[in-house]
């Protein structure tokens, strides 16, 4: 099992597969539709679509080339290709576009291709426009980007509001699909584990899907042993922390996008912007990357000087030592000196940026309300942060900490914090408040009674009806955080004698600078090395239970196999580079390898932004 | 990256209104090749519905055959290939298994037909029973995208009331239908849904939002108004009622200004033209617009500070922040000064500040403020860590001084000496400290 004590961690199996899988499925769409054609492409499919295919391998099926959304460009193709999600808004764009042809009296042959599926309120919406029939549809199965060695994402960032916030299942069928296709190529699993209502009904939708595939796979040797989902909502507080360690940190400070951020002009110190690929095979990044951002300093300036060191040897050579120097070394050290100047050059923007924003009074709140000392000054701080209008998603960052961490805030608090945000950012932000109430992200203490007991004892006086609508306004507040307690029962904040030393870290709470050890992280752990939830009742209960531990019998369970040591961790509505390197050090420690399947990286400002009401 | 690389990630991501044409040069038809093989290898995973040789739309009505295209033939090559047969385990299922489409699938049956896509008529279900266990059957599948479905089809099967008065017990299929309610606009039933479950504070803000797509400010105006007598909790009523004078503020206050602007009378309007308009900003965004542009003015005037503060209930911290960014901007110090002043009843004046003086001194040096201005505050400072360390860090030197000489503490002093510039007035105070301590 996981935690057999094994110092050798096993190497990731090959996700490269899941790349040419879409990729080709992509081109086999488009031959479907033979001949020049004009492919419009949604925005966020974009980057995606750059990880696994670049515009030569679209060359020769496509002629031109357009965003979604754009206003439609005069075209003179007979064919029209849509690659897009499965949205309402984009059918309509499509509809518009069709109907106009046809008022013309243009003919063109339509093609929608939805990624990953269709939904069928979609093709609602093109009966309703009158233009179904006049599209042909098919889907890209393209559920898994792989994003590194160890980092598949489904690329889904709007899962996280369509379940949490609006309680729609629509994705949960496509992560079922997408533990189908991973426990094909990379399965069986043999233990699956879980926490959370999202995590269950994708267990078991993805089980109800297996059933019908009449057991292939049975008796092959699986590289994946063991899965654990995990829906979000099980803990929040960690998703709302800074980030500290240099990976999270280049994610909230330059927004890593599908793996690749674009480092603009201050980091580069020239007028231009380069877009760089973050992963293993960055031979710079992939060491610092899990790193606590005060030792990176240190890990460049080393690099640096033996970079140096490097060059300086071709002082001394002869002609031919210099040939052999030029053609074999120069090109890696001058792709390391390129690597190293843009990770300086990140660093010190990020040092810039964080001394601005007082990133250390900032990051002192934060442990006070991890540790649940100093609420009131806390709470100050707080304030005068949303007076002084320093930014909009950090204010509501850390009153949602605030509110988590106690379990709502005191009704005069939050009274008081609501209206001085409204004055500072904006009073339509009165929806964000009312979405943040409903997921329970900053929420208003109750007085008085538990909730729970009133619930009951008022639906046993009314009649079901009534107690139907008495629950669903419970509902909302009752969906209480207990973090204080969790924090106690597992031990989350370390008791440290003297300085945490950063550089020789002993725990996952490294990755918060010491003060705290990632809540998902820990359940991940404790259930790993129990192989199941017993003796966490008392952890499950607070955390409103739905955990499961299933064991499936049909397959080998060989402990001599590497599988057993390899762990799918899936992270429902976002996973933060914080848990990823956290779990990385577990990993390393305990002899086990973890895999990250995610709906998308996310962070505490993506958090945030999906609870803002935008315009139509 | 390599160039190419770059450039082509460049061309990919500029594509904006433009379309852009791929030049027909032909180098990778080879590669292209490999792609198709391995496609052809994959028919079975993208092509998983060959089964519906007539495709029949959910609600039923048939669509027409859809085209079969030319690689029809090798599919067969790709089922006997062992290697993938795992993708797609249902099409090696012999075609009887499959009943026509018009038989009876049983509710169960219909939702997980739907799951994997199919297409399936849901006509048939037409007792209310029969429309019921179906839903709960989508609601038990877990698939929300079958759930929508399955709602789509009630809607247009039942009279609505009914359908709420279901909906009402069946709280996911609930969430259902109001997310699809709001996601295909259709407001007037989204609203009638949630007023009929009582939902009376969401009716509101339902309604409320819609004024995000207004973009007229008049017409937005106006849609504000009509707001306020929604039924909102008590708090949300005030903010509300605020949203609205706010805005008929910026109309007013917009207006005269950009009246004043093009007349070029005034000087600080020369001297500091606007950037933007003041329309829909937020409170305090328009408080220091008014205490940039209009700090002077009576209290009678809606853009003046003072109004501001008064209508909105603005609180002295908040306002005495922003007024100080503002006035700092300016380089207005003698306001900055005026805004800690007070006096008591015997005359004597006194600073005093509803926030922090280190956060004080903080906004006055990021407007670099003057060292004689800055250090005004820097000893008001209470902490007296703090203030060492903000007089150390902005060189006031006479407060560092001062401190350590109340402090008693020779050492320190004496090592802030080479702090200081030799033979300066600070050098001396200094040494004659150090010698009557």
């Amino acid at each position: 099992m996981a935690f057999a004590g094994r110092r050798d961690v096993p190497e990731p199996p090959d996700f490269g597969i899941l790349k040419r899988l879409a990729r080709d499925q992509l081109i086999y769409l488009l031959e479907q539709l033979p001949g020049k054609k004009d492919l419009f492409i949604e925005a966020d499919l974009m980057s995606p679509l750059d990880r696994i295919a670049n515009v030569s391998i679209l060359k020769h099926e496509v002629d031109k080339l357009y965003k979604v959304e754009s206003r439609p460009a005069l075209s003179t193709s007979d064919q029209f290709c849509f690659l897009v999600r499965p949205r309402i808004k984009t059918m309509r764009y499509i509809a518009d576009i069709v109907n106009a042809d046809k008022m013309s009296g243009r003919s063109r042959k339509y093609k929608i291709i939805f990624s990953p599926q269709k939904f069928y309120a979609c093709e609602m919406v093109l009966e309703e426009e009158g233009v179904f029939g006049d599209v042909t549809c098919d889907e890209w199965s393209f559920y898994l980007l792989p994003l590194d060695e160890d980092i598949i994402s489904m690329e889904l960032p709007e899962f996280f509001r369509d379940y949490f916030l609006e309680g729609d299942h629509r994705w949960i069928n496509s992560v079922a699909r997408a533990l189908q296709l991973l426990n094909s190529l990379y399965g069986p699993f043999g233990k699956a584990y879980g926490i959370g209502r999202c995590a269950k009904m994708s267990y078991e939708l993805w089980r109800d899907l297996e059933e019908e595939s009449e057991g292939d796979g049975q008796g092959r040797k699986p590289e994946i042993g063991n899965i654990f989902l995990m829906d979000r909502d099980t803990d929040y507080v960690t998703a709302l922390c800074s980030q500290v360690v240099y990976e999270g940190l280049v994610d909230d400070t330059f927004r890593i996008k599908c793996g690749s951020v674009d480092f603009g002009p201050d980091v580069t110190s020239s007028d231009k912007s380069i877009k760089v690929l973050l992963n293993a095979q960055d031979k710079v990044f992939s060491q610092i990357r899990n790193e606590h951002f005060s030792s990176v300093f240190g890990f460049l300036s080393q690099k640096s000087r033996n970079l140096q060191a490097q060059y300086d040897r071709r002082r001394g050579m002869d002609i031919k030592q210099m040939k052999n120097f030029v053609s074999q070394e120069l090109k890696g050290l001058k792709q390391e000196h390129r690597l190293l100047s843009l990770h300086i050059g990140a660093c010190e923007s990020i040092m810039k940026k964080k001394t601005k924003q007082d990133f250390q009074e900032m990051i002192k709140a934060e442990h006070s309300l991890l540790e649940g000392v100093d609420v009131r000054e806390s709470t100050s701080f707080i304030e005068e942060h949303i007076d002084r209008q320093v930014s909009p998603i950090e204010s509501l960052r850390l009153m949602c900490l605030l509110s988590i961490t106690e379990n709502g805030l005191i009704p005069k608090d939050y009274r008081s914090l609501k209206t001085q945000y409204l004055q500072s950012y904006g009073p339509e932000h009165l929806l964000t408040f009312h979405n943040l109430k409903r997921v329970g992200l900053l929420t208003e203490q109750a007085a008085g009674e538990t909730l729970t007991a009133v619930e009951s004892k008022v639906s046993k006086l009314v009649t079901d009806r009534a107690a139907g609508k008495i629950t669903d306004a419970f509902n909302s507040l009752a969906r209480k955080s207990n973090f204080r307690a969790i924090s106690k029962k597992l031990g989350l904040i370390p008791r440290v004698d003297g300085e945490y030393d950063l550089k020789m870290p002993r725990d996952m709470a490294y990755v918060f600078s010491g003060a705290y050890v990632p809540l998902s992280c820990k359940i991940i752990e404790q259930v790993l090395e129990r192989r199941g939830w017993l003796g966490l009742e008392e952890v499950v209960r607070l955390l409103n239970g739905n955990e499961f531990s299933v064991s499936d019998s049909a397959v080998e369970d060989n402990p001599a196999w590497e599988s057993q040591r390899v762990v799918l961790a899936v992270f429902l509505g976002g996973c933060t580079f914080s848990e990823i390197a956290a779990l990385r050090f577990l990993g390393k420690e305990r002899g086990c390898k973890f895999i990250f399947l995610t709906t998308a990286i996310t962070n505490s400002a993506r958090m945030m932004e999906a609870m803002i009401e935008a315009k139509a | 990256m390599s160039r190419a690389r770059a450039d082509e990630e460049e061309y990919w991501h500029s594509s904006k209104f433009r379309a852009f044409t791929f030049d027909d040069e032909d180098d990778e038809l080879s590669q292209l090749k490999e792609s198709k093989r391995a496609v052809n290898s994959l028919r079975d995973i993208v092509d998983d519905d060959d089964d519906d040789l007539e495709r029949v739309s959910w609600s039923g009505e048939p669509v027409g055959r859809r085209n079969k295209l030319p690689s029809f033939q090798s599919l067969s090559d790709a089922l006997s290939d062992t290697g993938v047969k795992n993708y797609a385990p249902e099409l090696r299922r012999p075609k009887a298994e499959y009943k026509d489409y018009s038989s009876d699938w049983s509710p169960k049956d219909t939702v997980r037909r739907m799951q994997r896509g199919k297409v399936c008529s849901l006509e048939r279900f037409r007792s209310l029973q029969d429309k019921l266990v179906l839903l709960d059957e989508a609601v038990a599948g877990h698939d929300g995208n079958v759930i929508t479905a399955v709602l789509i089809f009630l809607k247009r099967t039942l009279r609505r009331e009914i359908l709420f008065r279901e909906l009402e017990v069946r709280q996911v299929a609930l969430c259902h239908l109001i997310h699809f309610l709001k996601e295909a606009g259709e407001q007037k039933l989204l609203l009638d849904l949630l007023r009929f479950l009582d939902r009376t504070e969401e009716v509101a803000l339902s309604q409320y939002r819609e004024h995000l797509n207004i973009q007229d400010v008049e017409k937005r105006r106006e849609f504000l108004k009509g707001c306020i007598g929604l039924p909102f909790s008590a708090e949300d009523t005030s903010h509300i009622q605020d949203h609205y004078t706010l805005l008929e503020r910026q109309i007013i206050i917009e207006a005269n200004d950009r009246h004043l602007e093009t007349a070029g009378q005034s000087e600080v309007f020369r001297k500091y033209p606007r950037k933007a308009s003041i329309l829909n900003m937020p409170l305090v965004t328009t408080l220091f617009y008014s205490c940039f542009y209009h700090y002077t003015e009576a209290e009678g005037t809606f853009s003046s500070p003072t109004n501001l503060k008064k209508t909105f209930k603005i609180p002295d911290k908040q306002y005495v922040l922003t007024a100080l960014a503002a006035r700092a901007k300016l380089r207005a110090w003698n306001d900055v000064d005026a805004l800690f002043t007070t006096k008591n009843w015997l005359g004597y004046t006194k600073k005093k500040a509803p926030i922090g003086f280190h956060r004080v001194v903080e906004i006055l040096q990021r407007n670099n403020a003057p060292v004689q201005v800055l250090q005004e505050y820097v000893r008001l400072v209470e902490d007296v860590e703090m203030r060492l360390n903000l007089a150390t860090k902005y060189k006031c030197h006479d407060v560092v001084i001062e401190t350590y000489k109340d402090l008693k503490d020779r050492i320190q002093l004496t090592a802030y000496k080479c702090k200081v510039e030799r033979g300066s007035a600070e050098e001396e105070k200094i040494n004659s400290i150090l010698n009557n301590m």
